[in-house]
């Protein structure tokens, strides 16, 4: 991968400084709830008023049978399957979600919504508190994940839409799936977590903080205020991003792609220039990042994911978040994903066969580690599209 | 009905005339699901299976079965006790690294349990070794003896010990034949351990 040599002191560009949410960008479409529809909190706060931006692909049938929703990970947004209007990229899971694709949307009519706390429309930390008329910042409250899901529930009901033939995602998607399932299991006909588990590890938790904490420590994060001095802490989000990115990957990935190989240059460089590829690239990956996220809802996000726990809400025992449910479930890991590793993933499908669900797990075998269930690996694609198919033709759904 | 009963492996088309309509069913190295979808269709079996390839996994899952990608070896510990009607394990017990843990666990699991495996005191098996003095191979187990995933092969004879061994009962033993054909057996007799190519035992916990 070729990037700027000094991709970091790139970083002091004005672009970076201007926060997301006040950029000219186009959300897609949004749903603003009033005063008359509050978000009560986990944490015992309301969120009221607040929005939900959303995008939608394909469309919605006469029976409103065929709905599926898709859930986004801790970076993404709900540019699923469309360019990102920041970036000009492609949608996040373009390879999935498309006509023809697994995901098909010429079958399917699949809602994907920006989360609460996010930075892409829908209500968080950078948006506009209409009480004070400025930038929440660290004022907007604490949210978890099942009120993301909650929020979503309310979206969908302001849609007309009441049943949901399947719940996908993957990382923090696929907690939102598994919420989704525990606290709608009336609404979800299927669900397909992947990649994720059932609680954020102590070690998740950990790299968690190593992100948060490079954040607060940029001298530009005032606080949580820096919209207000016309700031962002973009090097502290960067750095965040980069020592993440290095758990959405394994070691046998790493060393296929870079090696120990040397960035446009034949010999080291004595100094603490970036020498070696895996460096730029980690420094590209800051970069790009820091340009389309906003530094408090990464705080937020992370937060949501630390405190999630399903089987705490049940009693300390997993497989009664889904007694009596009739929500079929595919559960998806990958050999080299050392973040959720399949013992995690399998966790759930052992306590779902514990709770007499219908469940299916496959391991897909790669070395691209947590991250693959972003990328182009056709075993998954082929077991998300036989499972869809199937759910779909036990619906009745064309 | 007939059918699709003629295009299942004869052994599965024997288990399948075991498993009462409507009954739960945990089937245990349930391949691409074929026994597990004729039971849905047919029977209005609440199916489940466990499976170790991940093709065959994808290939359940197309067909809209609940099917666990895992290893029968170490994943049975983690279901519940007394959770299924029937739990099957069809043509694997003979690839598995332990075969009494793995039945101690479907006798466990299930209700009733289900278990055909491809009998090695067939007499061909027999004559095979004492006339060449090599691992015999078999139609239905053609590997050598080094590259075999069937590491614990076992007689009906030898079967019937380790039932016993865990304190199970048999309810019914069939014999099968080398054209599918299936007759009822006492598991005590000589016959179906000297001609039988394969056997299934339908089990109950305890005497």
């Amino acid at each position: 991968m070729e990037c700027p040599r000094n991709a970091m002191a790139e970083l002091a560009n004005p672009r970076f400084l201007r926060p997301v949410s006040s950029r000219d960008v186009d959300i897609g479409q949004a749903v603003a709830f009033g005063p008359e529809r509050p978000l009560a909190l986990d944490g015992g706060k309301t969120l009221s008023p607040f929005t939900v931006a959303y995008m939608t692909y394909g469309a919605l049938n006469a029976a409103k049978s065929n709905v599926v929703l898709v859930c986004h990970a801790l970076t993404g947004d709900q540019f699923a399957a469309s360019d990102h209007p920041v970036t000009g990229k492609p949608g996040w899971w373009q390879t999935m979600v498309g006509p023809g694709k697994p995901i098909d949307t010429d079958r399917f009519f699949v809602v994907s919504a920006n989360v609460i706390g996010g930075c892409m429309g829908s209500s968080g930390p950078a948006e506009i508190d209409p009480a004070t008329g400025k930038p929440f910042g660290l004022t907007f409250p604490l949210v978890t994940v099942r009120d993301m899901v909650r929020a979503q529930a309310m979206l969908l009901d302001a849609l007309g839409i009441g049943e949901v033939l399947c719940v996908l995602g993957g990382s923090m998607g696929g907690m939102q799936a598994l919420q989704w399932a525990a606290s709608y299991p009336e609404r979800v006909v299927s669900a397909v977590p992947i990649a994720c588990a059932a609680k954020h590890s102590a070690q998740n938790i950990a790299f968690h903080e190593v992100g948060r904490q490079a954040i607060m420590a940029d001298p530009d994060w005032l606080g949580g205020a820096y919209q207000l001095a016309g700031r962002r802490p973009a090097k502290g989000l960067a750095v965040a991003r980069m020592a993440a990115h290095i758990t959405y990957l394994s070691e046998a990935a790493l060393q296929r792609k870079f090696g120990r190989n040397l960035q446009n240059r034949e010999d080291f460089s004595f100094a603490f220039r970036p020498d070696f590829q895996i460096e730029s690239y980690l420094h590209h990956q800051g970069m790009s990042f820091v340009e389309r996220f906003d530094a408090n809802s990464y705080l937020y996000i992370t937060r949501a994911m630390d405190y999630f726990d399903l089987a705490a809400d049940y009693g300390g025992v997993l497989a009664n978040a889904f007694l009596n449910t009739r929500t079929r479930f595919l559960i998806v890991s990958f050999t080299s994903d050392w973040l959720f590793p399949t013992v995690e993933n399998k966790r759930i499908a052992h306590a779902l066969n514990a709770a007499a669900a219908k469940v299916s797990f496959v391991e897909i075998e790669t070395d691209r580690g947590h991250d693959a269930f972003l990328l182009d690996e056709p075993e998954m694609f082929a077991t998300i599209r036989g499972f869809l198919n199937a759910v779909a033709a036990s619906r009745g759904v064309a | 009905m007939k059918a699709d009963v003629a295009k299942l492996r004869p052994d599965l088309a024997a288990i399948a005339q075991m498993i009462p309509k409507g009954a739960s069913v945990l089937d245990v190295g349930c391949g691409d699901g074929a026994l597990l979808e004729h039971l849905a269709r047919e029977s209005g079996v609440d199916g489940r299976g466990v499976e170790l390839s991940q093709s065959n996994v994808n290939a359940c899952v197309a067909r809209g079965l609940a099917v666990v990608q895992g290893d029968a070896d170490t994943d049975l510990a983690e279901y519940p006790s007394q959770v299924f009607d029937v739990v099957i394990l069809s043509q694997t017990i003979q690839a598995t690294r332990k075969p009494a843990a793995v039945l101690h666990h479907l006798l466990r699991i299930g209700r009733s349990t289900v278990v055909s495996f491809p009998n090695f005191g067939h007499w061909r098996v027999r004559l095979a070794l004492l006339v060449n003095g090599t691992m015999p191979r078999t139609k239905a187990l053609d590997y050598a003896w080094y590259d075999t995933p069937n590491i614990h092969l076992c007689t009906i004879a030898d079967f019937r010990d380790l039932v016993r061994g865990q304190g199970a009962s048999v309810d019914r033993a069939l014999a099968l034949d080398g054209r599918g054909q299936t007759r009822t057996m006492r598991p005590d007799a000589w016959g179906p351990n000297l001609f039988a190519e394969g056997a299934i035992f339908l089990l109950r916990p305890g005497r």
